[in-house]
């Protein structure tokens, strides 16, 4: 295949991966990556590179339509960047030692995850109404905009919140995925963070996340130019496509189909890593 | 108060960051276009790795290979200014913090900064 056949291809995968991401919430990352190892057999490692970049386009992309609804944390986010960048940092060198059929088997479940987690529809559980004091000292608790009034919430947890994050930086760094549902687990299960300021600061965390694994990616060769160009491009025009349409009845029917998508790519990738052939 | 200033920041922040990610999609389009030019008959092997060329791996590589004649480079200019566009946002964090004399923050986000320059322009 030449450039002008492949780079097109490439970035129409990326442009409907980029757009079910946005209206999904669950990023284009996470699909892009088994896309192109599986229909067009590029090595995982070119194709995690590629989509780690375009995790930080549609993260930093977003972030000015969700900050200024007000729900975005900013001390919440800056706290548990340093988690999420170590694990991050981690992540990637483990990236570098860790065999591709393995890689392949992790990203594999980390699918399936996202394949449950897109079925079953994201519900709220944070309640913003216990305290740490860990979280009065770091001045974590906060507000956000009700329909009467601002609303306050309290953060609790915050040490298992922390840790948590670092486990989600290691699967970005990873995998080159933004693993922004795993930050809302973090957030909204474990420091009963109010829901819609989990997704906005997830988001918001995402791009920093993506970027401290990123130096590490560019210097391993892992950032090619003529595969992460598509790829980027693709992923944010569908991204911006998908953020428009969100308001639209059809968003459940949508998350079963890219449930059904997400889970047969899992198993793809679970077969191939177990059978050595990536 | 505090909350009102946290919000004008994050606002500006948001706006810087998409300002960055527009700016370096439009050296990543720029780069593609020449890229395909010059290069669109050719056939790549990305089935195997071999890792980008050495010097498309560093900050000081792609800088001095970008050129209106390089178009791989141009192209790895825009993929680095967007992984510098949040580190650029949690460089203008800090500042935030410093105007607001939050000292706990301040060094909160020290670490994080260090943490992103270390990934992009240490040894390793």
């Amino acid at each position: 295949m030449t450039n002008l056949e492949f780079t097109p291809l490439v970035f129409c995968i990326s442009a409907v991966a980029g757009c079910l991401g946005a209206l999904t919430g669950l990023g284009g990352g996470v699909v892009v990556t088994p896309a192109l190892t599986l229909l067009l057999g590029v090595d995982i490692r070119y194709a995690i590179g590629a989509s780690l970049v375009s995790v930080i386009a549609t993260s930093s992309g977003a972030a000015a339509a969700f900050v200024r609804e007000g729900y975005s944390n900013i001390r919440i986010g800056m706290f548990l960047e340093i988690a999420t960048t170590l694990g991050a940092l981690f992540g990637a060198f483990l990236a570098t030692r860790t065999p591709t059929s393995i890689l392949s088997v992790i990203f594999g479940l980390v699918l399936l995850h996202a394949a449950w987690q897109s079925s079953r529809g994201q519900k709220g559980n944070g309640d913003g109404r216990q305290s740490d004091p860990l979280a009065r000292r770091l001045k974590l608790n906060g507000s956000y905009p009700g329909p009467d009034g601002p609303r306050e919430y309290q953060v609790s947890h915050v040490k298992t919140g922390f840790s948590m994050m670092f486990g989600a930086g290691t699967l970005s760094g990873l995998l080159g995925i933004g693993s922004g549902a795993l930050k809302v687990i973090a957030m909204d299960q474990a420091m009963h963070v109010p829901f819609k300021v989990s997704t906005t600061t997830s988001n918001f965390m995402i791009g920093v996340t993506a970027a401290a694994s990123a130096g590490i990616y560019l210097s391993r060769g892992y950032i090619e130019p003529g595969i992460a160009m598509p790829v980027m491009l693709g992923v944010l025009a569908g991204s911006l496509v998908g953020a428009r349409q969100l308001i639209g009845a059809k968003v459940r029917v949508l998350r079963w189909i890219f449930a059904g998508v997400v889970g047969v790519m899992a198993v793809e990738m679970i077969v191939t890593g177990v059978g050595g052939k990536l | 108060m505090k909350k009102w200033g946290d919000q004008r920041l994050e606002v500006i922040i948001s706006v810087l960051l998409r300002t960055g990610v527009m700016l370096a999609a439009a050296v990543v389009l720029l780069g593609g276009i020449c890229f395909l030019w010059q290069h669109g008959s050719e056939q790549p092997d990305y089935r195997v790795f071999h890792g980008t060329a050495q010097a498309y791996r560093t900050i000081s590589g792609v800088i001095h290979a970008a050129r209106p004649s390089n178009c791989p480079a141009v192209i790895q200019l825009g993929l680095l200014l967007l992984i510098l566009t949040p580190i650029a946002r949690v460089a203008f964090s800090l500042a935030g913090f410093a105007l607001e004399r939050d000292g706990t923050y301040v060094g909160l986000t020290f670490v994080v900064l260090a943490i992103l320059i270390y990934s992009l322009a240490g040894p390793h």
